[in-house]
């Protein structure tokens, strides 16, 4: 077959690598830029290479941070993953109790992040929040804000609180996809309600599970707002994820060149986070 | 094995049943033998599937109860009742293998390891998949999947009863005729009561010793397929069965006469029908076409290979005339009734006719 080239056509394409270039590429140029340089003030630069980048790499701070995050990413996602699969196979199949189960399950996604943090800021107090009270009440010693314990605690019920939703909803759709058939089948085969979970339901749940799952993962990677506003990353730095950590050393410190720098890491181990999600998914679809 | 006893079955999907019409099952009452092998033919929506589902548990009837071999089972689970059951669509479990789909009813049924693989190998044999047994479900192809699915179905040997709900639909031509008669000669070699729903007559006659014909949620003949043929109690099994279907014409009677517009038509015996709408039926294969009788007036000549069929007007009515390939369709064209093809039918219900 012949094939007809015009190069013209790439001027098709201009429009968007404009706006792509304003939005994304110089934005993240400047980032570079301001990695391999010292700032002062009155704009005045001076060349550091690759020092930011090497500081970074050998600092403690940096990797508690980024253990902290993949210890809360593991947590939640033990919590979440089979809590979601739990409520959506108990929720209805059909009858009035859909819709209602369908919107109190939406309505944690729906509320902005920081007032989620601030719901669960006020929740938590001991003086005046309802949970934090009744709970010290209870001759539980608790505080989120002094004891690092507690505030992970808190932390953790206030994620699962907002987010097994999306598992649960992720998981309902795929189980509704299921025709009856199956599970006639199931029935007279003889299998058991395991087996019948086992290898009619997860089968069918595992493409919307491994989607749950990595959002989950790079969602919580990336968490900010709401543990910023219960904790602000305290008491002491116990729960000072990677991104509260950048924020403090940019905007808090303004120190632009190590805090590009880690921007550029945190941004590369998001990219390779994404490939990964790419590729499995990808091979996934192969293999069907 | 069991005798199946259908015992006064009605069945409705709604909550709340008042009309009949609000039945799925109107009145179902009858008893599937030992080792019979039966049809159930019928238009969709007739109530086959219901039927089917009430005798395998997967539903429970809003009336009527059902016995096995004369024991109680219509509060049993699936499970106890130990019947097998083959879908319309192929169901199958997509991440085990051709081989541990098959094992999967009798693994559940905690059989033996050594009795599984034997069991499983026969089956293999049988739909022929022998050499896709460690491949893994999800790939095969539309047939292979429904084979698989029959294969679940005929792997465990000790089941009350075989149910197959339109297996064949989704098999090309060629392994519906071949899964057919391996299904029959199971049926002849093992003994198995089975249960065949289908809406395709071929399917039913060859299949079944006895066909049991539905209609808007009831049974309305159950007999073999030459009393089906011959004898169709109901307008319904007359339309139903045959290619084309049995002429239906509305008549008046007089003793042995039937008349049919400025026609009289002698009947074989003096029909004991009391009022009600009258209607005779005769099947194309009776009706006689030649230079004697009444006057037709033909309008269409269907060849379908092995006979023609003369579509004709006779008194206003459309009429179907069954003639021999080589025979012509004479200029001046009249029919006769043969009268051992006559049955006559008040409303809708043959009448027996007397001497």
């Amino acid at each position: 077959m012949d094939k007809t080239w015009n190069n013209k056509a790439w001027f098709l394409v201009l429009p968007v690598l404009v706006l792509v270039a304003f939005s994304a590429v110089i934005p993240l140029m400047t980032v570079v830029n301001y990695s391999v340089q010292d700032t002062f003030g009155n704009n005045v630069f001076f060349w550091a290479g690759t020092e930011w980048f090497e500081e970074l790499l050998a600092s403690d701070r940096f990797w508690e941070a980024m253990v902290r995050n993949l210890i809360f990413s593991f947590i939640i996602l033990a919590i979440e993953v089979p809590l979601g699969i739990f409520i959506a196979l108990n929720m209805p199949k059909k009858g009035w109790g859909v819709p209602v189960c369908l919107v109190l399950m939406a309505l944690p996604l729906l509320i902005p992040w920081n007032v989620v943090g601030t719901i669960w800021q006020v929740f938590g107090r001991n003086d005046i929040g309802l949970l934090g009270y009744y709970v010290n009440a209870l001759g539980v010693d608790y505080n989120y804000v002094q004891d690092p314990f507690d505030a992970w605690v808190t932390v953790i019920v206030m994620d699962v609180w907002h987010w097994t939703s999306l598992v649960v909803l992720l998981c309902y759709a795929g189980l509704v996809s299921i025709p009856d058939a199956f599970y006639q089948a199931a029935k007279i085969d003889g299998a058991s309600r395991w087996a019948v979970f086992r290898y009619i339901q997860l089968p069918k749940m595992q493409r919307v599970l491994l989607i749950a799952v990595l959002l989950r993962f790079m969602d919580s990677f990336m968490i900010y707002t709401e543990p910023f506003v219960v904790t602000g990353g305290g008491p002491g730095n116990s729960t000072t994820f990677l991104s509260i950590d950048l924020v403090k050393t940019a905007l808090g410190q303004f120190d632009l060149g190590p805090a590009a720098a880690m921007s550029l890491v945190y941004f590369l181990i998001i990219l390779l986070l994404s490939w990964v999600f790419y590729t499995v998914m990808t091979n996934y679809d192969a293999e069907r | 094995m069991a005798r199946i006893e259908v015992n006064h079955i009605r069945h409705s999907y709604l909550p709340n049943p008042r009309k009949d019409s609000d039945f799925a099952l109107k009145e179902v009452h009858h008893t599937f033998e030992d080792g019979g092998a039966y049809a159930l033919l019928g238009p969709s929506g007739c109530g086959k599937t219901t039927l089917l589902n009430i005798i395998s548990g997967l539903l429970h009837p809003s009336h009527g109860r059902l016995l096995f071999n004369g024991r109680d089972v219509t509060n049993l689970s699936t499970q106890e009742r130990n019947i097998a059951q083959v879908f319309q669509f192929p169901v199958i479990y997509d991440t085990m293998t051709v081989y541990d789909n098959l094992a999967f009813p009798l693994r559940n049924r905690r059989v033996p390891e050594a009795d599984v693989d034997r069991k499983v190998r026969e089956t293999l044999d049988m739909i022929d998949l022998a050499s896709l047994a460690k491949k893994k479900a999800r790939g095969l192809t539309a047939d292979q999947k429904q084979k698989i699915s029959l294969g679940r179905g005929l792997v465990r040997s000790d089941v009350n009863a075989i149910l197959f709900d339109e297996p064949l639909t989704v098999i090309d031509p060629h392994m519906k005729w071949v899964l057919r008669s391996q299904l029959k000669q199971l049926h002849r070699r093992f003994g198995y009561t089975m249960v065949y729903v289908t809406h395709d007559q071929t399917e039913a006659l060859t299949f079944a010793d006895r066909v049991v014909v539905m209609y808007d949620g009831e049974i309305v003949q159950i007999g073999t397929p030459a009393e089906l043929f011959e004898r169709p109690r109901h307008t319904f099994v007359g339309y139903f069965i045959g290619s084309p279907g049995m002429n239906v014409l509305p008549v008046s009677l007089d003793g042995r006469t039937a008349t049919l517009g400025a026609q009289r038509i002698e009947l074989p015996g003096v029909p004991k029908a009391e009022g009600g709408a009258v209607e005779l039926g005769i099947r194309p294969e009776y009706v006689r076409l030649g230079r004697e009788g009444m006057a037709v007036r033909v309008s269409k000549v269907e060849d379908v290979g092995r006979h023609k069929v003369v579509r004709a007007n006779l008194e206003g009515r459309e009429i179907a005339a069954v003639i021999g390939e080589d025979d012509e369709v004479p200029a001046d064209p009249k029919v006769r009734f043969d009268p051992a093809g006559i049955n006559i039918y008040a409303d809708s219900w043959r009448v027996e006719m007397g001497a």
